[in-house]
């Protein structure tokens, strides 16, 4: 199965810098922004954009961390999935502008937990989505308010998102499973 | 009165991997004689997360939802059950708990009939407790369900020894080469011996004590055969105390001495007593624990149930967030 | 009147007259005719002929110890399917206890389980009467009676005579009467509310245990009364070093005791309860099949207990066939019955250790013929040998035969072994009682 590099490091970084502007544009300033990374990989990728928006504003953003484990709808396939990391959120988030951050953009479902888990913990005055990847595939009326790269895949096909605090390096690769490579749908 | 903070360097850090959930190999959990090293981190892993849901104040995630989680209690029990049944809530499982005082069982149904009714009402988990050793071993032969060993006899009590071994990990950051002292009546102790087997798979030592008449005969026998190098018994209390890490008093059943077990309860609180002067043999930063309920004045003393060093009410907290996540790893676990 | 029957080319192992070769024996009118070299057995008209080539011929087994449960408790078991069920174990003569509801202390009694054995019965059934009255441990039953009706012993198993007074005086009645007072040895205050052996496995699997000086200590009493009385006493189901040794020094001096054991307790441990590896219990932990009193004991019991058969020290092996429903035992391991039903599994289950070298054929086979026959009183004529002008109470089997054990084929009503799917080599292929086929196992 060939896997083929998408996003250069450069390239995931200058997506990041340049949502962390559109962050900051689009809520005029940054002010009551609360960043929460979705584990694993939306997580450092939060931190990033706070360090971005701090050097931007000069002003300290809370970056909290958010697993969706427990409200996920499907219970009976846990063997599949992984283990709960930690829920930390520093502050709390009601009547705060709460923007999610994760690494890929699906189905839509994993969203819609985070916002489960994100009512339960407060009453946000709004929650945006920051994606680095939005690969399309949507199941739920869900969209993104923020990305990196919009990316076009079919369903047999994986979007890997590497990111360097977790997996050593930074980019951004497709597999797809047919021998020889795929034309990228278009 | 002032309570003890867990340490906050036992949190793991965020780049630690956490183990897999590939790691859980259970679709029951009726002792801990069976679970590995991994397994009982696994647990206290989901436990923590378990711990901040508790904090919050909605104490509720969906995780369990639409799971049906049946409490069968043929022994009564208070916090037992209460915290298995707030556990399946906070999951927002449905729950139903059944009092065999109260329904059809006292009426002569056996065990299998009623569990076979239970698993057609639709559970999706068992929790049973009863005052056989051994019964979890017959139901599982008979449901399709998972079940959870909330005590059977003087057996096992798996969800007790893993939140004692959880509070430990939280204040005193490790279990290993911990020497933890459990005091009491061993013999009909389902607490002593599942906690004998999660203790020493986390490499603690443990120190059994009590008088001669409460040690099974085959005591000696039975650590040496399941291969247990790091437990050992005492009869005299101060040997028993002396540096321990972590200190358990067991509850004096009154109906032992009645049997004749013991001469008097008088001759017992003073030979084995947990008191502030016996305490002040082990390490200064002793944990002091008590599996509940308590006798105050007999097991231990008021001052000590009450003490600086008494972490006997997290442990009722803490049993909440583990009993979520043994939910949590026996609904979505590898079964079936 | 059965046919004349001719057992040929098989191996005859006869302990009694020590008997050990390739020989034929004629069975005439029911009764043991001839027994000799192949083919030359006097000719007889009507000549049914059995090929027992590859198979091993001995007398019937006599079972000093069993339950048959009739009358009072026909849901576990009655006379026939009992009897029906020895004639599959190899089991020609049975003896039954009599702990039955009525129990068997009155002359009524005993003539019922007679007239049914007769009626019903596939093998010979020997009544055993009680010691007291309804095993009370109060006051003795009419002990000359029933010696009248063909009691061969007396017996309260199932429970001890607490009493020392009234087990001297019982052991006083039978040895006027010449028959043997035989006893469940139980301290009761020791092992009230034991389940199980008293070890390290009862520790680990918290269940209250029996001590093996439970046993122990009524043993002692009980022959120390035999050398006060004369009496022969007959220990029942012997099943622990100390008691070993306690009878083998009473033999030394001379006194009149004999002692059987039971199969389960030659070849099973303590251990069978745990099911599985000691530290990881899994659901074949608790098996209430394996619940038996005296309890399984340990390695070390087994080891004498197998000295003792071979010294002599024990006599007999014997069953103690206790069966049971499913209600009673499919259920908490401390409420659940105590009992193997063993009549069907015993002989494989003893061929194990003549597999493995621990113990040869022959001794084997006398401790189920003619040794426990010594035990009964001759009025029932000689049992357990296959001398001439004997009834002919035959066994035929294959000590290599393969086969794996299967409860649901059991004609005993009780299901309750702990041997089920168990791997056995060494089956009984026919039996015969009184010259008349009463079983034969298919292909």
């Amino acid at each position: 199965m060939p896997e083929r590099t998408l996003m250069s490091p450069e390239d995931m970084q200058r997506a990041l810098v340049r949502i962390a502007h559109e962050i900051v544009e689009r809520n005029k300033g940054a002010k009551d922004i609360v960043l929460v990374g979705m584990q694993t990989r939306g997580v450092p990728l939060a931190k990033r954009l706070a360090t971005t928006i701090q050097s931007l504003e000069e002003i300290t953003i809370p970056v909290g961390s958010l697993d969706i484990s427990l409200y996920r709808d499907d219970i009976s396939s846990l063997h599949l999935k992984p283990v709960i990391h930690r829920t930390d959120i520093p502050t709390d988030v009601t009547n705060k502008q709460v923007v999610l951050i994760d690494d890929v953009f699906y189905t839509g479902r994993s969203i819609r937990a985070a916002m489960d888990a994100l009512m339960d913990l407060g009453r946000p005055q709004s929650i945006q989505l920051a994606v680095l990847v939005d690969r399309g595939h949507r199941e739920l009326p869900i969209r993104a308010d923020y990305a990196g790269k919009n990316i076009p895949t079919s369903r047999n096909e994986e979007i890997k998102v590497y990111v360097k605090e977790v997996d050593g390096e930074d980019k951004v690769t497709i597999l797809s499973p047919n021998k020889g490579a795929t034309d990228e749908n278009d | 009165m002032k309570t003890i903070e867990p340490s906050s360097s036992i949190t793991t850090p965020e780049t630690f991997p956490p183990p897999s959930i590939a790691v859980w190999q259970h679709s029951h959990v009726l002792d801990l004689d069976d679970f590995t090293q991994e397994e009982i981190e696994l647990a206290f892993e989901i436990a923590d997360a378990m711990a901040e849901v508790l904090t919050r104040e909605v104490k509720r995630v969906p995780t369990l939802r639409g799971k049906t989680v049946i409490t069968l209690f043929y022994e009564p029990s208070t916090r037992t059950r209460a915290s298995f049944e707030l556990a399946a809530k906070n999951l927002s499982a449905d729950t139903v708990s059944l009092d065999a005082s109260k329904s059809s069982i006292v009426k002569g149904e056996s065990l299998i009939d009623s569990l076979r009714t239970i698993q057609a009402l639709g559970a999706d988990i068992i929790v049973m407790r009863h005052s056989q050793s051994g019964a979890p071993y017959l139901a599982i032969q008979y449901v399709n369900c998972s079940m959870i060993n909330a005590g059977d006899g003087w057996h096992a009590h798996p969800s007790q020894a893993l939140l004692d071994l959880y509070t430990i990990r939280r204040h005193l950051g490790k279990l290993h080469d911990l020497k933890v002292t459990i005091i009491g009546d061993i013999t009909h102790s389902r607490v002593a011996r599942s906690n004998i087997w999660g203790m020493t798979t986390m490499g603690a030592k443990v120190v059994l004590c009590a008088p001669p008449t409460l040690l099974p005969r085959g005591l000696d026998s039975f650590i040496a055969n399941c291969q247990l190098p790091n437990v050992s018994v005492e009869t005299e209390i101060e040997p028993a105390l002396e540096n321990a890490d972590v200190v358990m008093p067991l509850r004096l059943q009154i109906e032992r001495q009645q049997s004749g077990l013991l001469p008097s309860l008088r001759e017992y609180i003073q030979l084995y007593q947990l008191t502030m002067e016996r305490l002040s043999l082990a390490k200064p930063h002793v944990l002091v624990m008590h599996p509940g309920p308590i006798n105050e004045g007999i097991e231990i003393s008021p001052e000590v149930a009450h003490g600086t060093q008494s972490v006997i009410e997290e442990q009722v907290t803490n049993g909440v967030a583990i009993r979520m996540a043994l939910l949590y790893l026996i609904a979505g676990g590898k079964n079936k | 009147m059965p046919p004349n029957l001719l057992i040929s080319g098989g191996h005859i192992l006869e302990p009694s007259q020590g008997i050990d070769r390739v020989a034929d024996l004629l069975i005439t009118k029911g009764k043991i005719a001839w027994l000799g070299d192949k083919g030359a057995a006097p000719s007889q008209s009507d000549l049914t002929t059995i090929d027992a080539t590859g198979l091993v011929v001995c007398p019937g087994f006599v079972d000093l110890h069993c339950h048959l449960r009739e009358p009072g408790f026909e849901d576990k078991e009655t006379i026939a399917t009992g009897t029906k069920a020895a004639a599959k174990g190899g089991f020609t003569t049975v003896c039954c206890m009599p702990n039955t509801n009525p129990p068997l202390d009155t002359q009524t009694s005993i003539d019922y389980v007679k007239k049914t054995a007769e009626i019903e019965g596939t093998v010979q059934v020997l009544p055993i009467g009680c010691i007291t009255k309804g095993r009370q441990g109060k006051e003795l039953t009419e002990m000359s009676e029933l010696a009248k009706v063909g009691v061969i012993g007396f017996s309260d198993d199932g429970d001890t005579v607490v009493s020392s007074r009234i087990m001297s005086l019982a052991m006083d009645y039978s040895h006027a009467l010449g028959l043997p007072i035989i006893d469940h040895c139980e301290d009761k205050e020791l092992s009230d509310g034991g389940f199980m052996n008293d070890g390290w496995v009862s520790a680990r699997l918290g269940l209250k245990g029996i001590p093996k000086a439970a046993e122990e200590i009524v043993v002692a009493r009980d022959l120390a009364l035999a050398q006060l009385t004369g009496v022969r006493l007959h220990v029942a189901h012997v099943s622990t070093e100390g008691s070993v040794e306690l009878i083998r020094r009473a033999k030394e001096k001379g006194i009149a005791v004999t002692a059987e054991v039971t199969p389960h307790h030659l070849t099973l441990t303590e251990e069978r309860i745990m099911g599985s590896q000691p530290k990881k219990l899994n659901q074949l932990a608790y098996d209430t099949n394996a619940k038996v009193n005296p309890p399984l004991r340990t390695k070390e019991d087994i080891a004498a207990l197998i000295k003792g058969l071979k010294d002599g020290t024990i006599d007999a092996i014997a069953t103690d066939h206790a069966p049971h429903t499913s209600v009673d035992k499919m259920c908490e391991f401390g409420l659940a019955a105590f009992g193997i039903s063993g009549l069907e599994t015993a002989f494989a289950c003893l061929m194990s250790l003549v597999h493995s070298g621990q113990l040869d054929l022959k001794t084997l086979i006398s401790k189920l013929t003619f040794e426990p026959a010594r035990v009964i009183s001759t009025r029932y004529g000689e049992l357990g040998t296959l001398k001439p002008g004997c009834r002919a109470d035959v066994t035929l089997f294959d000590p290599n035969k393969e086969w794996v054990v299967d409860s649901h084929d059991f004609a005993s009503k009780g299901k309750n072994t702990p041997f089920d799917g168990c791997h056995f080599k060494g089956r009984v292929i026919v039996t015969l009682v009184a010259g008349k086929i009463v079983y034969r196992a298919d292909s």
